[in-house]
């Protein structure tokens, strides 16, 4: 069965390589001043303090930043592309966690923990799954907002401040690094572990695994 | 001979894959780099549009100011004028009526005293209290022609200089400071004239001024020369 239009598969595959670029030369960046708080503190807790050279790309700050800004205009067009063809085919649908889909949720919890046998009946995604995906386009939605931030404090001071100033909105763009990071890890086990027909899903857009059934 | 002239083949085989594949790296490295150039002066345009001439930073109280701030200059240390007397601030270029000003003359065409954030390229912050001359009421003074389009600040601070567009220096907020936290400007925050603006990154402000040139060609600048933002704008 068809599983992904064409444009979900290319941005899909586009947004991989990019944000990885997008977090290797941000690290770079944020190797300049690695705090979080204004000149002479209080500083915001950070476990991520020192971070390995291979982590970073661009080789100083302002390579680090060429990089940066160079590749978050490709990022942000095929953001807007992908969301531009979700809304417009209503493929978002079957996409985005809706409150309808948090009795399926639990549901889908009790399986994973194995207080239900029986997989939950499901469409194109389970509800968890759903619920991942809105969360990562969110997180995608809050990188780029709080990137701006960042970059335009005084001209866009309204959104400056709706991430709470200057050094807060480096501070949710820094956490978005570990969450994408974290996002990631878990997205790709998953697809091996639990379906693996998926992964070739998303690269010919056709899908012959497990879970065939439509939209419930 | 006993070696094997195949694996000599071989070998000088392999040497010309590598050399072609560096020089085609090096290659691609400077197409790399012209791209990335490109993509930088397109970010300056982006910066332009998204500035406002005449939108106001957030001020502080000065209970706010930060307890440090850091002070910068790339000559190995802290420059200092011989004669402070003697120093005055040539304005020139595209201008009806080139000047030399002191610093009273400077600050007898208007002051101006705002607390303010300080955005550095690095990432810090910092809060403080600078005083100075608007930087418009000197243009107005020298008569900027039409065609000036972009500024130049040089100091003497080996060599430091940068480069404004005409729009950043005409906002009511850029300066010319001398003073600092209710204090005369020190040395090492850039005495006897600095160039202040809450609306650009730190490494825009020229500190240890010794002359303004108003431009049709856009000046470069200390940093931007080697790769950073020309812009500059926050």
């Amino acid at each position: 069965m068809r599983r992904h239009h064409p444009i979900v598969r290319i941005t899909h595959w586009m947004a991989f390589p990019l944000i990885f670029a997008m977090i290797a030369s941000g690290l770079q960046i944020y190797r300049a001043y690695p705090r979080f708080g204004e000149k002479g503190g209080p500083y915001y807790a950070n476990p991520f303090q020192d971070l390995p050279s291979w982590a970073r790309l661009g080789g100083w700050l302002a390579g680090g930043l060429n990089w940066h800004f160079m590749l978050m205009w490709p990022l942000i067009a095929i953001g807007l592309l992908y969301f531009g063809y979700m809304l417009l085919s209503g493929e978002w649908k079957k996409l985005i966690f809706r409150p309808r889909d948090v009795a399926p949720a639990i549901q889908m919890s009790r399986y994973y923990l194995r207080l239900r046998r029986d997989h939950p009946p499901q469409g194109k995604h389970n509800a968890l799954q759903k619920q991942a995906y809105t969360f990562i386009l969110l997180l995608g939605m809050l990188s780029v907002l709080s990137g701006f931030a960042i970059w335009k404090p005084t001209q866009l001071s309204w959104l400056t401040r709706a991430f709470g100033g200057f050094q807060a909105a480096r501070y949710w763009h820094f956490w978005a690094v570990w969450l994408f990071v974290a996002f990631t890890l878990v997205h790709v086990t998953l697809v091996f572990v639990a379906d693996p027909a998926s992964f070739r899903g998303m690269i010919t857009g056709r899908y012959r695994g497990r879970y065939t059934n439509d939209e419930p | 001979m006993s070696r094997d002239p195949r694996q000599v083949d071989r070998r000088a085989f392999l040497a010309a894959g590598v050399a072609l594949l560096l020089g085609g790296c090096a290659r691609e490295k400077k197409r790399l780099d012209r791209l990335m150039t490109t993509v930088s002066h397109f970010n300056d345009g982006v910066s332009a549009r998204l500035f406002s001439p005449t939108k106001l930073a957030r001020k502080y109280d000065v209970s706010k100011r930060s307890p440090s701030f850091p002070s910068y200059f790339v000559s190995p240390v802290t420059p200092k004028i011989t004669n402070p007397g003697d120093w005055r601030l040539e304005v020139g270029g595209r201008v009806r009526s080139p000047l030399a000003l002191s610093v009273d003359d400077i600050r007898s065409l208007g002051q101006l005293t705002y607390t303010v954030k300080h955005h550095c390229v690095e990432g810090w912050s910092a809060i403080g209290t600078w005083s100075g001359t608007p930087l418009r009421a000197i243009a107005d003074r020298a008569g900027i022609l039409p065609d000036a389009r972009y500024v130049r600040f040089d100091s003497f601070d080996a060599g430091y200089y940068n480069g404004w567009d005409l729009p950043s220096a005409m906002h009511p907020e850029t300066i010319l400071a001398w003073g600092f936290n209710d204090r005369e400007l020190m040395p090492d925050h850039g005495a006897p004239l600095r160039l202040y603006a809450p609306h650009k990154l730190g490494y825009k402000l020229t500190k240890y001024l010794t002359r303004i040139t108003f431009t049709a060609e856009r000046p470069g600048g200390y940093w931007e020369d080697q790769g950073y933002p020309w812009f500059g704008g926050v």
